[in-house]
């Protein structure tokens, strides 16, 4: 889906930069289409900071991130990008031997990509937490749990935001 | 700077516990203008801390992307009754504490 | 609760006027004809309060959290995630604070009024009313600082300031879940009129009056909201934009920057008289403060 068009957009886009002509960029962004969608370094970044590209890979150690066991629920549409309810909550038990030990909510598009990082101890239940951000403007955060093995597991998801309709210029 | 932290009605030991924690902070992200169009310095709580008994239950670094008058619920089994703190920080220096009495049934 | 309506039953009524028809002489008949040019206006008013093109027609009325999301009504509905009730803490504390200094005494709002949630039930929907002490009309939050100056002996409090918020939503929350309802009393009419006929008027570089997407325009949508009503019975309530608790004037001005129309100040006679207005023409909702909003 978006996901596809937006890794499709970015090979195409690559190639064009190394000095590629347009016609054979189209190909190859056609040859791209039977690529399979895998690593999460080939989708999509074209849209966020650079700051964004840089946080993410200075606190994976640029290691691999497996989009699995986090989950996230955000509303697809928010009411007001001042306050967008978040819950993320991870597969497993909490316990010492197997525990979530940081959470790392990132945006692509903020002005300081790093929304919260927080510590947790094994709580002996499911790691669940409820918060809420601020988004500016339509995108998708990145929710990054490192367990007590050292891997990073993690969810992206996408959310509209809108403009409110009347400025409000009063103090 | 006020905050609140609820617990759910009658917490028991051994059963999952949603807490909640609200505190009443403009979390400023420094990237706001006054009337005479000067930036309004950034101001955000950017650690918290929040214990049983003084065990750390969690902490961490909050960010200007951290709503105002910050919101934080989460899950936890807690072992026994005891004080449940919750302390910030925020760039201002500005410190704050907050505690409740969890009293559980078993 | 028995509601109170706007026809009062204490006023004399038209049956009992038209009697004096039968007197003859040019005394009766100028009594008749006052009597009558009182009827006639009096009428008008009330017409115009109850109709006109501004209101919403009463089976039709909606709070302004039906046209919001799930998340927004949860948020409201549950105090334990509703922000506005760190302000409804501090309310509480403000409320049982006194002191002593060498020669006066400031006595806490508790010293009167005890409990809050039980002495104040129902207050907030009576103002704005009209005071006549100074001839002026008065919201809640000018009573809570005429208390304040007047009786307890300290400095008013500023506008849209947290203390002055955390009060208001104290004393709205005793009414919450109450019906609004509104005494319409012969010295409230001009206001209430004047009130009427802003909201009516097209104002501002947009050149749009309240009613029209208010009343004309209540459940379309303007970029990607849905316009509501523009109720008042919800406030002081905390506006995601805001991303703190504000009154409905705080509210009002929003709207008046909207327009690009001139902004009246906090507490002005403009403001007042159209919270007034906006508060008989929500009769019938029931009170949600401290509410949120987007």
């Amino acid at each position: 889906m978006n996901a596809k068009r937006h890794s499709l957009q970015t090979f195409a886009q690559l190639l064009t930069l190394n000095g590629f002509s347009r016609l054979g960029a189209l190909g190859l962004g056609a040859v791209g289409a039977l690529l399979p969608m895998q690593r999460l370094q080939a989708q999509a970044l074209e849209r966020e900071s650079e700051d964004f590209r840089a946080l993410f890979k200075s606190l994976t150690q640029s290691g691999r991130v497996t989009l699995e066991r986090v989950h996230v629920s955000i509303p697809r549409l928010a009411d007001n990008g001042h306050s967008v309810p978040l819950k993320v909550w991870v597969d497993g038990p909490q316990t010492p031997a197997d525990h979530v030990k940081r959470v790392v909510v990132l945006s692509e598009r903020n002005p300081r990509p790093m929304i919260s990082n927080l510590q947790f101890t094994p709580t002996q239940t499911r790691l669940e937490f409820s918060t809420r951000i601020r988004l500016n403007g339509s995108q998708r955060i990145w929710v990054l749990a490192l367990m007590s093995d050292d891997r990073w597991w993690g969810q992206v998801a996408s959310v509209e935001v809108t403009e409110s309709a009347c400025l409000d210029a009063s103090l | 700077m006020t905050a609140r932290i609820l617990l759910p009605p009658n917490p028991k030991v051994g059963v999952k516990l949603d807490i909640r924690i609200l505190i009443q902070h403009p979390m400023e992200t420094g990237f706001r203008h006054d009337i005479s169009g000067a930036a309004i310095t950034k101001n955000v709580i950017h650690h918290l801390s929040f214990d049983l008994d003084g065990i750390t239950l969690f902490s961490g670094e909050l960010g200007t992307g951290t709503s105002a008058n910050p919101f934080l619920q989460f899950s936890v089994i807690l072992p026994h009754s005891g004080w449940l703190q919750l302390k910030w920080v925020d760039d201002e220096g500005n410190t704050g504490t907050e505690r409740v009495l969890c009293n559980l049934s078993p | 609760m028995k509601k109170a309506s706007f026809l009062d039953p204490t006023k004399p009524s038209g049956s009992d006027s038209a009697h004096s028809i039968s007197s003859p002489g040019l005394r009766g008949s100028w009594v008749c004809f006052l009597t009558l040019t009182y009827l006639l206006l009096t009428s008008t008013l009330h017409a115009q309060v109850l109709g006109g093109p501004g209101i919403v027609q009463r089976s039709l009325m909606r709070s302004g959290i039906s046209f919001s999301s799930a998340d927004l009504r949860a948020t409201q509905s549950d105090d334990s995630l509703n922000p506005s009730f760190l302000w409804i803490d501090q309310g509480q504390r403000l409320w049982q604070e006194g002191s002593r200094s060498n020669t006066l005494d400031h006595p806490s709002c508790a010293a009167c009024h005890q409990d809050s949630q039980q002495s104040m039930r129902g207050v907030s929907m009576k103002y704005p009313r009209w005071d006549k002490s100074t001839s002026r009309l008065i919201n809640l939050e000018g009573q809570i600082n005429a208390c304040r100056t007047q009786r307890q002996h300290l400095m008013a409090l500023p506008h849209e300031s947290d203390e002055l918020l955390a009060l208001t939503a104290l004393v709205s929350l005793a009414s919450r879940g109450l019906v609004l309802s509104r005494t319409l009393d012969d010295d409230l009419k001009p206001a209430l009129s004047r009130g009427q006929s802003r909201y009516e008027t097209r104002m501002g570089q947009n050149n749009l009056a309240c009613m029209h997407c208010h009343t004309q325009n209540a459940g379309q949508h303007l970029g990607g909201e849905t316009i509501s009503q523009g109720q008042p019975h919800a406030y002081p309530a905390y506006r995601l934009e805001w991303q703190r608790l504000g009154s409905l004037q705080k509210r009002l001005r929003a709207c008046l920057s909207g327009v690009k129309a001139e902004i009246w100040p906090f507490g002005s006679q403009e403001l007042t008289e159209l919270e007034l207005y906006l508060s008989f023409r929500g009769e019938g909702l029931a009170i949600e403060s401290p509410g949120v909003r987007r």
